[in-house]
């Protein structure tokens, strides 16, 4: 569904002002397929996300993505969830790139966002303000606003996180049933069994990119023994890129 | 008086739908600093042309929209944490703008300008209020989605590219249109007591944004009445009388409101609610 070249890195390095948060990253997110992304904390990959999404700018190297054809699940911590909104209202902001600011919604539109939210397993949540739901059901709000969106590329940045084994499966079968349609899909993980059963390719990423591929080659032991090392001694480093200026 | 009633009842209107919207940024203070801010506007129109509604409001407009401008900086410069620094900005240009309007004025002029005046509204004022509240919610009509979406949800707003910034300038420059005309009548100290009194009391009343602004004008108009009969029948300042009746008013939702006042929470048990 994506563009013939999917999502394309080269020598990208991305930073918080002066600060590098990912380096030098080359590689590519072919159309179609299911990576999780997975390291330390503090290892760039919510930054590597945003950067794709288009919310963060490219530092060096080449970024190359279908900006308008994604759609970001960012951190679930971000939202204030005692907004007087419902969560049919916020469903619909999933149409957002085909009705705008301003045009009104037609009714096939809103049966798509009322058929989201019953994907997701909350039929009749439709007027329920979001302030009274649990973090796993706004979680699935979330995911039914992303399946309103459409997209032929989506992020999820911890998807999974602070949500009930039983949201959990029910999400992560919408995942699965976006990759058989086609799309492209990077989540952000740190359950590492969830990845090596469900994820057909990882990116391990430590500041640098340790390891990209099929799952069962990145993530072996002495993989994750280098991304942790590399984590920590960056902790330690200076602030700047020395490769860069070199 | 029946000028002051007419532009109160139009500001009541136009006001705390505004004052929602600042109330769920958690922008309260804002409003305050931006009112403040306005201040020393004010007093270089009012030194250069006396109490003309004109040379004062544009005074006002650029004052303010520096403030708002400089007061966005503040909050992306301290992630957050402006407070303080707002806190400081406000007191400068109150002192400010007070030095400023001694240099000529007497105690009459400085009290009217600081604590509003019934008899203060003349024509042009009155047009000034009118006009600014019909802009106000013909703009709230035409940009209400994507407000919510920005106030809400400012991340999706960006991934989604709905020019979030856009939105919110225009929206400050609503803010600032507002308690400019609100000066009129409330004067500067409390010409935001009738833009957020009524929206932080309609917190109580309604669970939909669009709810909240419905509520919030309704108290609003209520309290402009109201403050404005008192205001008139004891000979007392007009914005205190305003503000002092929204305050009841907020007090009343805090205690009796549906949505989360105190009485519904005690009354009401825990798991059936929802």
């Amino acid at each position: 569904m994506s563009g013939a070249e999917g999502i394309v890195l080269s020598d990208l390095t991305l930073a918080h002002g002066r600060r590098p948060a990912v380096h030098h990253i080359s590689g590519r997110f072919a159309p179609g397929s299911l990576t999780a992304i997975v390291g330390p904390n503090g290892a760039g990959k919510s930054t590597l996300l945003r950067a794709i999404a288009g919310l963060h700018p490219a530092g060096e190297g080449q970024l190359s993505a279908p900006r308008r054809d994604i759609a970001l699940l960012p951190q679930a911590a971000a939202l204030d969830r005692a907004f007087p909104i419902s969560c049919l209202d916020v469903v619909l902001f999933g149409h957002w790139h085909r009705a705008g600011a301003f045009r009104a919604l037609r009714p096939a539109e809103r049966q798509a966002a009322r058929e989201a939210l019953a994907a997701v397993g909350l039929e009749g949540f439709e007027r329920r303000p979001v302030g009274n739901l649990s973090t796993g059901q706004f979680q699935r709000v979330l995911f039914a606003r992303l399946l309103v969106q459409d997209a032929p590329v989506i992020l999820l940045d911890e998807p999974f996180n602070a949500v009930d084994a039983r949201t959990a499966a029910d999400l992560l079968a919408l995942v699965h049933r976006w990759h058989g349609e086609g799309r492209t899909i990077l989540a952000v993980l740190h359950d590492l069994e969830l990845v090596r059963h469900d994820f057909p390719e990882t990116l391990l990423l430590a500041r640098e990119p340790v390891a990209w591929g099929p799952t069962a080659e990145v993530l072996t032991a002495a993989n994750r023994m280098k991304a942790r090392m590399m984590a920590e001694a960056w902790d330690a480093e200076a602030e700047a890129c020395e490769r860069s200026a070199a | 008086m029946r000028r002051a009633l007419v532009g109160c009842l139009a500001l009541s209107l136009a006001a705390p739908p505004l004052g929602v919207f600042l109330m769920l940024r958690r922008m309260s203070l804002t409003a305050d600093v931006l009112a403040h801010g306005i201040l020393p506007g004010i007093a270089v129109g009012f030194l250069v042309a006396g109490l003309s509604v004109t040379a004062m409001s544009i005074g006002g407009l650029v004052a303010g929209l520096i403030v708002g401008v400089g007061a966005g900086a503040i909050s992306r410069a301290t992630g957050g944490r402006e407070d303080a620094a707002l806190a400081a900005l406000y007191l400068v240009a109150l002192a400010l703008g007070v030095t400023l309007i001694s240099t000529r004025a007497g105690s009459v002029e400085l009290s009217h300008l600081l604590f509003g005046s019934v008899l203060g509204v003349d024509d042009p004022a009155l047009f000034l209020m009118a006009g600014v509240a019909s802009l106000t919610l013909l703009a709230l009509a035409f940009a209400w989605r994507p407000l919510v979406l920005e106030c809400f949800d400012p991340g999706f707003a960006a991934a989604v590219r709905a020019h979030g910034g856009w939105w919110h300038m225009l929206f400050l420059v609503l803010v600032v249109l507002n308690v400019l005309a609100a000066f009129q009548a409330l004067g500067t100290l409390m010409a935001v007591g009738l833009m957020m009194l009524p929206a932080v009391a309609a917190r109580y009343w309604g669970r939909s944004v669009g709810g909240m602004a419905y509520a919030a004008a309704g108290i609003a108009v209520l309290a402009s009445v109201a403050g404005l009969l008192v205001s008139y029948h004891f000979d007392l300042p007009s914005g205190p009388a305003i503000v002092l009746v929204a305050g009841g008013v907020w007090v009343v939702s805090v205690l009796a409101g549906p949505a989360d006042g105190l009485l519904t929470r005690l009354l009401r048990r825990p798991h059936l609610s929802g």
